[in-house]
């Protein structure tokens, strides 16, 4: 309990004062803007680094887990998705869905525990609703805090700087994985496998996306505004959650095509 | 006169009979457009010829002129009359060649149209499904289709999954406009040179 007001005490110093080394833009706002690109020329370079380790790293090393039995990567989504969850409900609470993070707390304890571990996931089956992961920088971004500047981090790609600050409340106490693996002590888990989750989670990105970031690659002009531009509707898009319904959003807040008229 | 008056009220309800037949439905277009490119897409045929016959489909049914301005954004407003036909011209290679490779990927790609949803007199949403295969889940793709003239209506953007793809392409011109001070000689150039390589 401590520990979860702890979280909800550090969530409402992001809000207030994440606003460090931003662009002074992170006004309390729902309307969609383009996120600036504060440290572009750090992120370029951050950025041609990461496609370097992909290349030499990542993609032949996603490419191997795709040869792998279908069912063993199910079961490896599966795990992944699982633990997920554990981020998930505490962001659900936080953004005042608690039927939402009761129903997830539900798929968690089913997939535990009739799934093995979360390898099955008996829970779908049963009728939950289709899953949708929610983190702190989506819980930051619909308490109404902008994204701040584009942020690409070695290694782990994409970010903003509210986005950023929410991965650091995983890492503070926000992740109950993280707490007992890393933090814990006991015998089953450890830093170590926690790492190793973290990779296999990369891993099973890059293995699902393998043709369609080739293709985008091969087909931009500018292949790192392309993904910023991806990046940025997607988690706008997870902001406010039009997965379940709100769709109409993205469309009516876009005011560019009023403008062009050509006949 | 009365002869006049049923000749007069015989035309008119043929005109807005004929004016019916023409007009066609936003889901109808696009469930028709996408069958037109699965038809090619699933052609025994190189992949060149394919490229080729769906650049004639997208010619047809994506309004390249208004989505290459949408895609300029606000600097469209500073270029002159030589300067829009020459970015027209770019952006219409750039455009088929970079639609039509993207697309050529694909085969045999299964498009079932689910809904519409009109915005506006001017823009309708059709919603459809990439039904899933073994080697991939069930994709959302919204078109945005462009309504003013009920007769020929005309694709102006593809949303997937909730990203658009009209504005990926704006925030992509965006920086290279920026990272060349504005100039727009830089991105004609970066335009010809995608379309030529």
């Amino acid at each position: 309990m401590i520990k979860f007001l702890k979280i909800i005490f550090l969530l409402i110093f992001l809000t207030t004062n994440a606003v460090a080394g931003s662009d002074g833009n992170l006004e309390l706002s729902n309307k969609s803007k383009s996120t600036k690109d504060c440290f572009e020329p750090l992120n370029r370079a951050t950025f041609a680094l990461n496609q370097g380790l992909d290349k030499a790293i990542l993609k032949p090393v996603a490419k191997g887990y795709r040869s792998l039995p279908a069912p063993i990567k199910k079961g490896t989504g599966n795990v992944l998705n699982n633990l997920s969850t554990l981020i998930t409900i505490p962001n659900n609470v936080l953004q005042g869905d608690i039927k939402l993070a009761a129903i997830n707390t539900g798929r968690l304890v089913v997939n535990t525990t009739l799934g093995i571990l979360g390898i099955f996931d008996p829970a779908s089956e049963m009728g939950f609703p289709k899953y949708v992961k929610e983190d702190y920088g989506q819980t930051l971004g619909a308490w109404g805090v902008g994204p701040g500047c584009y942020l690409v981090l070695p290694v782990l790609g994409p970010s903003t700087i509210r986005d950023t600050a929410g991965m650091f409340v995983n890492v503070m106490g926000g992740d109950p994985y993280y707490n007992i693996s890393v933090n814990g002590n006991n015998e089953y888990l450890d830093g170590e496998l926690f790492a190793i989750t973290k990779m296999l989670e990369g891993v099973n990105f890059r293995a699902n996306n393998i043709e369609s970031l080739d293709n985008l690659e091969k087909n931009s002009v500018d292949f790192y505004a392309s993904v910023k531009s991806l990046y940025t509707q997607d988690r706008e898009n997870k902001i406010k959650n039009i997965q379940r319904g709100n769709i109409e959003v993205i469309y009516k807040e876009d005011e560019g095509w009023e403008e062009i008229d050509t006949k | 006169m009365r002869r006049i008056f049923i000749f007069t009220l015989f035309f008119i309800i043929s005109l807005s009979n004929l004016n019916l037949a023409y007009s066609i439905s936003p889901d109808v277009f696009i469930q028709s457009t996408v069958n037109r490119a699965s038809q090619v897409l699933s052609k025994n045929i190189s992949k060149d010829e394919k490229i080729n016959q769906l650049k004639i489909i997208a010619k047809e049914t994506v309004d390249i002129k208004g989505v290459g301005f949408y895609s300029l954004g606000s600097a469209r407003k500073n270029l002159n009359d030589e300067q829009k036909n020459t970015y027209s011209n770019l952006f219409e290679n750039y455009f088929l060649k970079s639609f039509s490779s993207r697309l050529a990927e694909y085969t045999n790609p299964e498009i079932e149209v689910k809904s519409k949803e009109i915005l506006n007199d001017k823009y309708t949403i059709v919603r459809s499904v990439l039904i899933a295969t073994t080697n991939r889940p069930e994709i959302n793709i919204d078109w945005r289709v462009y309504t003013k003239n009920p007769d020929n209506p005309l694709i102006r953007d593809l949303i997937i999954e909730g990203l658009s793809l009209a504005r990926t392409q704006k925030e992509e011109f965006a920086s290279i406009l920026n990272s060349n001070d504005g100039n727009i000689i830089a991105l004609f150039k970066t335009l010809k040179e995608f379309s030529t390589k």
